[in-house]
């Protein structure tokens, strides 16, 4: 079997064909993949135990002739910021070095039930805290497409696992960009659905009103099935929404003639030539397949960095206090008393830009900064979100870029911070927004670097999303 | 601030951050230029949903129980999270 090529449909051909069992699957894949992480560094650690076990059930069910789950004997990856019951959970930090969570992420029980097969962990940013996967504590991934750049982050590990085809699908998470620009880094499809359609619920908390988990996939149709499977209602996430879940992946019908599609003014003049020739390319895609396409505005664009940099740290200097040396496995040996065992465990145990980032978000909520930076800043994602709003009154979609340039170098931008989080603006709009949003593959640059296409709607419109997500893919093909 | 931040930092990381958050916050004075005036702070990202629609039943669950809990645990002792004695006899 050519592990590469697998999709979830050609998995479940060759189970139901009997040309080769789930327990030979995840066996080859397992190997593929340990084979496969010298060049990428994409899993951090691999679960064969887990993955044999539920092939093994695939397998009986095969035997019994029972009913197979809609993922049933596909091999999935799983971002380490999700908490696997009884597999180690490092959130790509030293402070998790050794964590074993004792229950298993709401999203992770739903793609076993449906016949998944987990077989490992892949590599991240700390806390899923950076956009190029090179703030891991265990080594940066290398983007398999071009192995001296890097995969994009937080979720590079997952996205490269997909692109280099070890894994058919993979989970990531998404706080201002995670999925979507490290699936446009590697050249494959990244989504990150409306806030509240999957349960954050074993997602490792960073920023609480800014984090999701969605699918990575090489087609639209795997990833919209790998949503339809982890979404819905869960009693264990008090944020997630009740909002019946559609069939995604089987309403991908081609129908787009007629969508009114947006495209924001102030995102267009920001881009490099080359991504923008691509975005533009698409749109004639789009304009041939009988979609209206009209300028748009986004009037607060401008503020978005500032506003999501606040909001996001500030959740995340809250939601890091907990990794305070008591019950987390990692506490710095030299420490005597409590408050220096607090101060010296988040010394040793944080990276550099987590403590940025936990520094950044403690001086927003201080007394005397809150009303300036905090309260501002979520004014300002009313005021993105209105836009967002406003502009679904007159369009279907809203086409843009995912990041104002391909994949570049590994180093390159470590040393800049604010570099690095200037390069997030086309992402974090929509996710301040909560709107569902999606990258895919547009083609590549001269140098053969892939580049995605974002695709957003609005809240609970993922449908819409995926129909022309799809028709544009039917159109790249053959 | 990193007391506040309970952040343990080197002479070397306190250079680093100082440039660094000056930068960054030289950055944030940007929301400074937009008027928001009458616009309420979002917090969350809301639907229109019914005001008990993250409710449910309250139903006893099984507890993890205090050996799962401690397993993480960098200290555990006697059923508990050991950690320095604060309170001197």
């Amino acid at each position: 079997m050519d592990i590469p090529s697998l999709t979830i449909d050609a998995v479940r051909e060759g189970l139901l064909s009997r040309r080769f069992s789930a327990t030979e699957l995840a066996a080859e894949a397992l190997r593929f993949a340990e084979a496969g992480n010298a060049a990428t560094n994409a899993y951090l650690h691999f679960s064969p135990e887990r993955a044999l076990d539920a092939a093994a059930r695939v397998d009986r069910q095969i035997a019994q002739g029972e009913q197979l789950g809609r993922l049933a004997g596909v091999p999935i990856a799983v971002k380490d910021v999700i908490v696997t019951k009884g597999v180690r959970t490092t959130c790509g930090s030293r402070m998790l070095a050794n964590y074993i969570p004792p229950y298993d992420a709401t999203a992770v029980v739903r793609v076993e039930q449906a016949g998944g097969l987990i077989i490992g962990k892949t590599n991240c940013d700390e806390f899923a805290m950076g956009s190029s996967t090179e703030n891991s504590a265990f080594g940066p991934v290398r983007n398999p497409v071009a192995p001296d750049r890097v995969p994009g982050g937080s979720s590079g590990g997952s996205a490269a696992a997909v692109a280099q085809g070890t894994a058919v699908v993979a989970l990531g998470s998404d706080t201002g960009g995670s999925i979507r620009q490290p699936a446009s880094f590697c050249g494959v499809v990244g989504v990150t659905p409306t806030y509240g359609r999957v349960s954050r619920y074993g997602l490792t908390a960073f920023a609480s009103s800014l984090d999701h988990i969605g699918p990575f996939a090489r087609s639209v149709k795997d990833a919209a099935t790998l949503l339809a499977v982890m979404a819905g209602r869960d009693p264990c996430d008090s944020t997630s929404a009740e909002a019946p879940v559609p069939d995604y992946s089987a309403l991908l019908d081609g129908q787009v003639k007629g969508l009114k599609l947006g495209l924001p003014r102030e995102y267009l003049k920001q881009l490099t030539s080359e991504t923008g020739d691509l975005i533009q390319a698409a749109v004639d895609v789009y304009r041939r397949l009988g979609c209206e396409v009209r300028e748009i505005s986004l009037p607060a664009t401008d503020y978005a960095i500032a506003s999501y940099y606040i909001i996001a740290t500030a959740e995340a200097s809250s939601n890091l206090a907990r990794y305070d040396g008591v019950r987390y496995t990692f506490r710095s040996e030299h420490s005597q008393t409590l408050s220096d065992m607090y101060r010296m465990t988040r010394g040793e145990g944080f990276g550099a830009e987590c403590k940025r980032r936990i520094m950044l978000g403690t001086y927003v909520l201080s007394a005397g900064y809150y009303d300036a930076y905090y309260l501002k800043a979520q004014k300002v994602r009313a005021l993105i979100a209105r836009d967002f709003a406003n502009a679904f009154q007159e369009v279907d979609a809203i086409v843009a870029p995912v990041s104002p340039f391909p994949a570049f170098r590994l180093g390159e931008k470590v040393d800049d911070p604010v570099a690095m989080y200037l390069s997030d603006i086309f992402t974090i709009t929509g996710s301040l927004a909560g709107i569902p949003c999606m990258s895919v593959p547009c083609g590549t640059t001269a140098g053969g670097l892939p580049v995605g296409m974002q695709l957003l709607t609005g809240h609970f419109a993922e449908t819409t999303m995926f129909r022309l997500a799809d028709a544009y893919e039917q159109t790249q093909r053959g | 601030m990193a007391d506040l931040a309970n952040l343990q930092l080197t002479d070397a990381e306190v250079v680093k951050l100082q440039a660094d958050l000056n930068g960054i916050l030289e950055h944030m004075d940007k929301l400074k230029e937009i008027d928001t005036t009458g616009v309420e702070p979002m917090a969350q990202v809301l639907f229109d949903a019914g005001e008990t629609a993250t409710l449910r039943p309250d139903t006893p669950q099984p507890p993890l129980g205090s050996q799962i809990a401690l397993a993480n645990a960098p200290q555990p002792g006697a059923g508990y999270f050991k950690v320095p004695r604060i309170i001197e006899r």
